[in-house]
């Protein structure tokens, strides 16, 4: 019964979702909309589940004193004083507790809630965006090294694309004559990113969607059990 | 005689005012949800500019749309089914210092099929039904032949490494929540994964993003360690939220590479820009990595940094493939078989083209 009601369930719920593809029809039009509305009314009461599987994580290495137990103690204050700065003054027009906090706010520029998330979580959320720019720096340095034919031809294409998305690609390959516009660089690095790049990129897409057909397919027959946890 | 005369005169005036005939109607747009009408206009050569217009709710006529052509269509949107609606079009004449104005009205309905998806519901239903005769076919006994997929086959030497040198397993369910079929397929292959760490007696770590995700995974790697016949070694703790922020979750799981030293890291499910970063991490702590997405614009980062990478449909397929199912790895075969249809639809689509005969991609572009 524990297993048979979630498959029957997902076996109406899949093929409703498909047909309602098909017929734009009432009901049929809505079943999608409303099951996505239902989707985000149990997942507003999940995030309850996250925050307290945080909280008790984080306190149960504080009190453990494990291994770099402050940091775990700087994320529990963390999230009570946005959560205290957020029931008191509330954010950007939504008044909180002591309503909309005038005079801290005239103090402070903005509420107290959107002044820590601009001016203290925006910057380190930025600073880990930006390291991605040294990443691929790293990774592209271990891609392009010559080992084989096919390392050798990636190496080649990728100085093509990075030359040609410079201001320096025209004047490199100005004196190529107009009949050979291929060869300049812009030209070159456009058609590479159109055509062979546009068509592997496709390859992948329509082998997932295919991926994607499969496994549906298996999760609503009931052939796939797995995410319920165990096999058969 | 006079008679005549009168006769050839009604006929030339009937004919000059049939050669300026103009229309403008409106109609349901074809095969939609109710949403919208179409309206067509047809104007006589004197016409220079146009205005289409409907009244607002104070029954003002407002003009939405104004770009001439001599005969036109235009497509009103976002309209509620089943009700009236009137449009008044007024066509000018700049020599002539005139101005014309015609009046329609229509009710826009809802269809029972929507056309423009006939030939996604004819490949739906082909490759559904190859799917489905695979599987039979595997249920009958029938040996099917599937590839290796290595980035799978390496699972066991991965989980292998990771108890050798007593460090834990890193699982990262991909950023998405539960309603992504990635997640799913992610959740699915944690299911094998948690099992076979469950045997080798070696922790796995699963930071997660979404409570929905915590909950489903929490609950898969649960029944994978009662199945392994090893339930007191399921650490719930080992299996936790980090926060829903999508760097905020990324500075956390590469803190937890950093600190923890997995011998083994999986990502598995769907990833956006914070991939390299990812992976990257993994890379310099030495772990051994199997990463796999569905999306195109991140393989070539996992290609990179990693020492497997389950590409496109592999994603979909790691679960069946890890099964062992025969019924399972049938439904793999109807796959390959949609591969097949897709590479013979764009050759004839090619073909076709080079032809001169669009209806063929016309068909499979489709609309609604």
């Amino acid at each position: 019964m524990k297993r048979n009601v979630p498959l029957i369930l997902a076996f109406i719920s899949g093929m409703l979702v498909i047909i309602s593809e098909f017929i734009p029809h009432y009901p049929f039009g809505l079943i999608e909309e409303t099951l996505a509305g239902w989707f985000m009314i149990v997942s507003s009461f999940a995030i309850l589940l996250g925050q307290i599987s945080l909280i008790s994580a984080n306190i149960n290495r504080v009190v453990e004193k494990s291994h770099n137990w402050q940091y775990y103690l700087a994320g529990l204050i963390s999230f009570a004083v946005m959560v205290t700065v957020g029931l008191l003054w509330g954010m950007e027009n939504t008044p909180g507790i002591l309503g909309q906090g005038a005079g801290i706010t005239a103090k402070l520029g903005s509420k107290p809630f959107d002044y820590i998330f601009e001016y203290a979580y925006m910057p380190l959320s930025s600073t880990m965006f930006a390291l991605l720019a040294f990443y691929i720096a790293s990774a592209a340095y271990r891609a392009f090294i010559i080992r084989n034919f096919e390392s050798n031809l990636l190496m080649i294409t990728a100085v093509i694309v990075i030359l040609g998305r410079t201001s320096f690609a025209t004047a490199l390959t100005s004196w190529v004559p107009k009949s050979l516009t291929l060869l300049h660089l812009p030209e070159l690095t456009d058609f590479i990113m159109q055509y062979p790049n546009t068509a592997a990129q496709r390859a992948i897409m329509i082998s997932a969607a295919l991926g994607v057909i499969g496994s549906s397919l298996r999760i609503i027959l009931g052939i796939e059990r797995s995410y319920l946890g165990g096999g058969k | 005689m006079k008679f005549v005369k009168l006769i050839a005169v009604c006929l030339l005036l009937w004919i000059s005012v049939a050669g300026e005939a103009q229309e403008f109607e409106a109609m349901d747009f074809p095969w939609d949800n109710g949403s919208a009408l179409l309206l067509r206009w047809k104007l006589d050569p004197s016409r220079d500019s146009l205005s289409l217009q409907k009244p607002d709710s104070l029954g003002v006529y407002r003009e939405f749309f104004n770009e001439f052509s001599q005969s036109g269509e235009c497509k009103d949107g976002d309209l509620v089914s089943d009700t009236q609606y009137k449009y008044r079009l007024i066509a000018y004449a700049a020599d002539r210092s005139d101005s014309l104005v015609l009046e329609a009205s229509a009710q826009p309905r809802q269809q029972w099929f929507a056309m423009g998806k006939l030939s996604f519901l004819i490949l739906l239903l082909v490759i559904c039904a190859a799917i489905l005769y695979f599987i039979w076919s595997a249920r009958r006994g029938k040996d099917l032949f599937i590839r290796r997929i290595s980035g799978l086959d390496s699972m066991e030497e991965a989980i292998g490494r990771a108890t050798e040198k007593g460090k834990p397993i890193l699982f990262v369910p991909g950023i998405s929540d539960l309603d992504d079929i990635q997640t799913i397929a992610a959740l699915n292959i944690l299911n094998h994964l948690a099992f076979k760490s469950a045997e080798y007696n070696t922790d796995l770590i699963v930071p997660c993003r979404f409570s929905m995700v915590l909950s489903a995974a929490r609950e898969t790697v649960k029944e994978a360690y009662l199945r392994a016949g090893k339930p007191d070694q399921y650490r719930e703790e080992n299996i936790f939220y980090v926060t829903d922020d999508q760097f905020g979750y990324v500075a956390g799981v590469d803190g937890i590479m950093v600190r923890e030293q997995p011998a083994a890291n999986f990502f598995l499910g769907a990833f956006w820009a914070e991939s390299l970063i990812l992976t990257e991490t993994g890379f310099g702590t030495g772990a051994i990595q199997t990463a796999g997405t569905g999306q195109p614009h991140q393989i070539p980062f996992f290609v990179v940094s990693c020492d497997y990478t389950l590409i496109g449909e592999e994603l979909f397929a790691a679960s069946a493939y890890l099964s062992r199912d025969p019924h399972q790895l049938g439904s793999l075969k109807g796959h390959d078989f949609g591969k097949l249809l897709v590479i013979l639809l764009i050759l004839i689509g090619i073909a076709m083209e080079i032809a001169g005969l669009t209806w063929f991609k016309q068909f499979f572009v489709g609309g609604n």
